[in-house]
């Protein structure tokens, strides 16, 4: 059997609220080999920060809830795995990027003593105890993300960086020690456009030179696509189509898919971008079909009543659209174009 | 850090002279001749004009001030007209009790609420955390002086098990003073009857006085906490794999005292003022019962002088909130913008 770096399956990650459940995460499939890189893309609020938090199983246990699923790193069972396992695949395996660079560093701690903590756990020889050792690691890893005058940032507090600054040390300290796997989440985000594309290559680059695997989450299509190989197209918690980026760009299948492509911008004209109608759903209330089914153009009395499974069109791309199963008759198809034409 | 202090310090003087100058005109406003008053009302005329010369109160008011504040940096608050003594004689008397009765309660104070704080934070939502609300709301609902009360007759009269009323049991000799504290007092001069007698009469009216402020500080250290918890450091800090020991008592607790620790400061050093009725309960010479009687009686000399002390041990307290706070958050310490 092959052996993935990550194989995350059927996970369901659900929070505790007044109303109920909020079933956000809904059996997602996916899987990152080592080495590789991966996008993950779906509009804010679709559940990308929840799946991959409960990678590291960093979800506050009083809130979220995991009913089914299983997250295999080479093969154990992350979610099994008792305290003292995690805690080595947190120091030594996997390390993420928050989605907010300016709340994930303490603020009443040094810059330097919070990388210093996590290079000595995740160490655990003598480096740990060895405070020039500890300077000289956490000072490359600043170089290495162009941050200049590394042993003067060490000494300085979250609140004396800019956002830029903090969100390269975000990710020096993600990458300080070596790691198989990187998730960076939404990583520039909250940054202006042109520093956000700096810190995109500047990732890519790392990444590319410490041969980790990647797994980068973004809400726009547009950027990942010069950043990694494979796009997971996320809605509402399911994973609802799959390809390479490549065929991803050249032939989108899913209505939402198709939506996503309309938003991003594009430099040669044709009008505004379409977009998409409506907003995320309920997730305490889903629908029993498809999640897409309110919003999509093509909606069929079948998507409302009954999920669609994952649907291999063509090697290595996957959907879940009822618009490509058998079940949805030639008819459908032709009431469809009929309809587009118009 | 040590132009911050100086600065505070310097602020602080020009705070004690705001005080000064209005309890200055507060005294000489209301009604009565404070020559008269002293001297009772079948004393012939000219002996109180006589007083009132070598009182200067035939000066202007600004004048009447300067005389008093010259007295005042002498350490002449003038007469008492309880007590028929300098008021600087009864301060040194009876400001050390309160001092002492007041370390005490923050010990109390500080210790208990810190710990109720960590375990309900810890364990919230479950059993413990809501003994500890449930026993909170107890705690703060119940006054202090009816507290004193109850404790004073359970342990003192009831079980007789812990010395009450006043600083020492009778037959217990004082220490030799030093600062004035007693259990202090006794101990460096290894005096240890003393020490664990006057320890004994301590501990019913610290815990009287701090119990109240105690629950409060704890609920407030709870939900900082758990407000910190929640926080994206924290979750970043567990998904590094540090060990959940290092991430609560080092990336949890210090963020969290920082918005706990001005209104601890505060409550201790309210603690001073409102001490007077379990002073009066456990007979205890401070000077929070002294003042309130000077209060009621309007021993102007007494209450002006009182209530200086007061202010400046706010100002200390509050300095030294500021020192530990700035001290916790590097946000305040070196001026961060928002
Ligand atoms: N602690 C929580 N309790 C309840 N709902 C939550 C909690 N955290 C996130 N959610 C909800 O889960 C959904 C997905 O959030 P998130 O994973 O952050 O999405 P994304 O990262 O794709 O923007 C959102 O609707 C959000 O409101
Ligand atoms: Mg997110």
């Amino acid at each position: 059997m092959n052996e993935h770096l990550l194989d995350i399956r059927n996970l369901k990650t659900w929070y505790r609220t007044y109303q109920g459940y909020a079933q956000v995460v809904d059996g997602v499939n996916l899987t990152i080999d080592a080495g590789k890189k991966i996008g993950i893309v779906g509009e804010s609020g679709c559940g990308k920060t929840t799946t991959m938090k409960s990678v590291l199983r960093v979800l506050d246990e009083r809130k979220a809830y995991l009913p089914e699923g299983e997250i295999l790193f080479k093969n154990q069972n992350i979610l099994k795995m008792r305290e003292t396992e995690l805690q080595q695949i947190r120091r030594k395996n996997i390390s993420m990027i928050s989605q907010e660079p300016s709340a994930a560093l303490n603020p009443v701690f040094t810059v330097g003593q919070q990388i210093f903590d996590v290079i000595s756990y995740s160490k655990q020889d003598d480096t740990a105890k060895n405070k020039k050792e500890l300077t000289d690691i956490a000072i490359k890893a600043i170089r290495d993300v162009f941050i200049p005058d590394p042993e003067r940032i060490l000494e300085c507090y979250p609140h004396q960086l800019s956002g830029g600054m903090k969100q390269r040390i975000c990710i020096a300290m993600a990458l300080v020690t070596p790691r198989e796997l990187l998730i960076a989440d939404e990583p520039g985000t909250a940054l202006d456009v042109t520093i956000q594309d700096q810190i995109h290559r500047l990732l890519r680059a790392l990444v590319d030179e410490k041969q980790t695997a990647l797994i980068m989450i973004t809400h726009s299509l547009g950027v990942v696509r010069e950043l990694v190989d494979q796009i997971y197209v996320m809605y509402a918690g399911n994973i609802v189509e799959v390809a390479t980026t490549n065929e991803l760009f050249k032939n989108p299948l899913h209505p939402y898919t198709r939506g996503l492509m309309d938003c991003v911008p594009r430099l040669s004209g044709g009008g505004i971008s379409a977009g998409i109608y409506g907003y995320v759903p309920d997730y305490v209330h889903p629908t029993p079909g498809c999640r897409f089914s309110p919003r999509c153009p093509y909606v069929k009395e079948i998507c409302r009543v009954q999920k669609p499974l994952m649907l291999e069109v063509s090697e290595g791309h996957t959907v879940a659209c009822f618009r490509y199963t058998d079940s949805f008759t030639e008819q459908h198809r032709q009431e469809e174009s009929i309809g587009e034409r118009a | 850090m040590l132009r911050f202090v100086g600065k505070r310090l310097f602020e602080g003087i020009f705070v004690l002279i705001g005080i000064s100058i209005m309890l200055f005109i507060i005294a000489r406003i209301i009604p009565g001749d404070p020559a008269r008053m002293s001297l009772g009302p079948r004393a012939p005329q000219f002996a109180v004009d006589e007083l009132r010369k070598e009182m200067h109160l035939d000066k202007s008011l600004p004048v009447q001030y300067l005389y008093w504040i010259k007295g005042v940096l002498q350490g002449d608050f003038g007469k008492s007209i309880n007590t028929k003594r300098p008021v600087s004689t009864d301060i040194k008397e009876f400001l050390p009790a309160t001092l002492e009765l007041v370390l005490f309660s923050g010990i109390f104070l500080i210790i208990l609420s810190i710990l109720l704080g960590l375990l309900a934070a810890k364990y919230r939502d479950t059993l413990v955390d809501n003994m500890i609300r449930g026993l909170s709301y107890i705690g703060i609902a119940i006054p202090a002086f009816a507290l004193a009360i109850l404790l004073l007759l359970l342990f003192g009269y009831v079980w007789q098990v812990i010395p009450v009323l006043g600083r020492l049991s009778s037959g217990v000799a004082a220490p030799i003073h030093i600062t004035g504290l007693f259990a202090f007092d006794s101990l460096i001069t290894g005096n240890f009857t003393t020490f664990f007698d006057t320890l004994g009469h301590l501990i019913l009216p610290a815990l009287a006085l701090a119990t109240g402020p105690l629950f409060q500080e704890a609920r407030l250290l709870r939900a900082s906490l758990v407000d910190n918890m929640g926080k994206e450091y924290i979750s970043v800090a567990t998904g590094y794999g540090l060990p959940s020991r290092v991430i609560m008592t080092r990336y949890l607790l210090r963020p969290s005292f920082i918005p706990v620790v001005p209104v601890m400061g505060m409550d201790l050093a309210s603690l001073m003022g409102n001490a007077f009725l379990v002073e009066k309960i456990f007979n205890w010479p401070g000077i929070s019962r002294y003042g309130m009687n000077a209060l009621l009686n309007k021993d102007l000399n007494a209450i002006s002088a009182v209530f200086l002390v007061f202010g400046a041990i706010f100002l200390l307290v509050n300095i030294i909130v500021d020192i530990i706070v700035a001290s916790l958050d590097p946000r305040i310490r070196l001026g961060a913008k928002s």
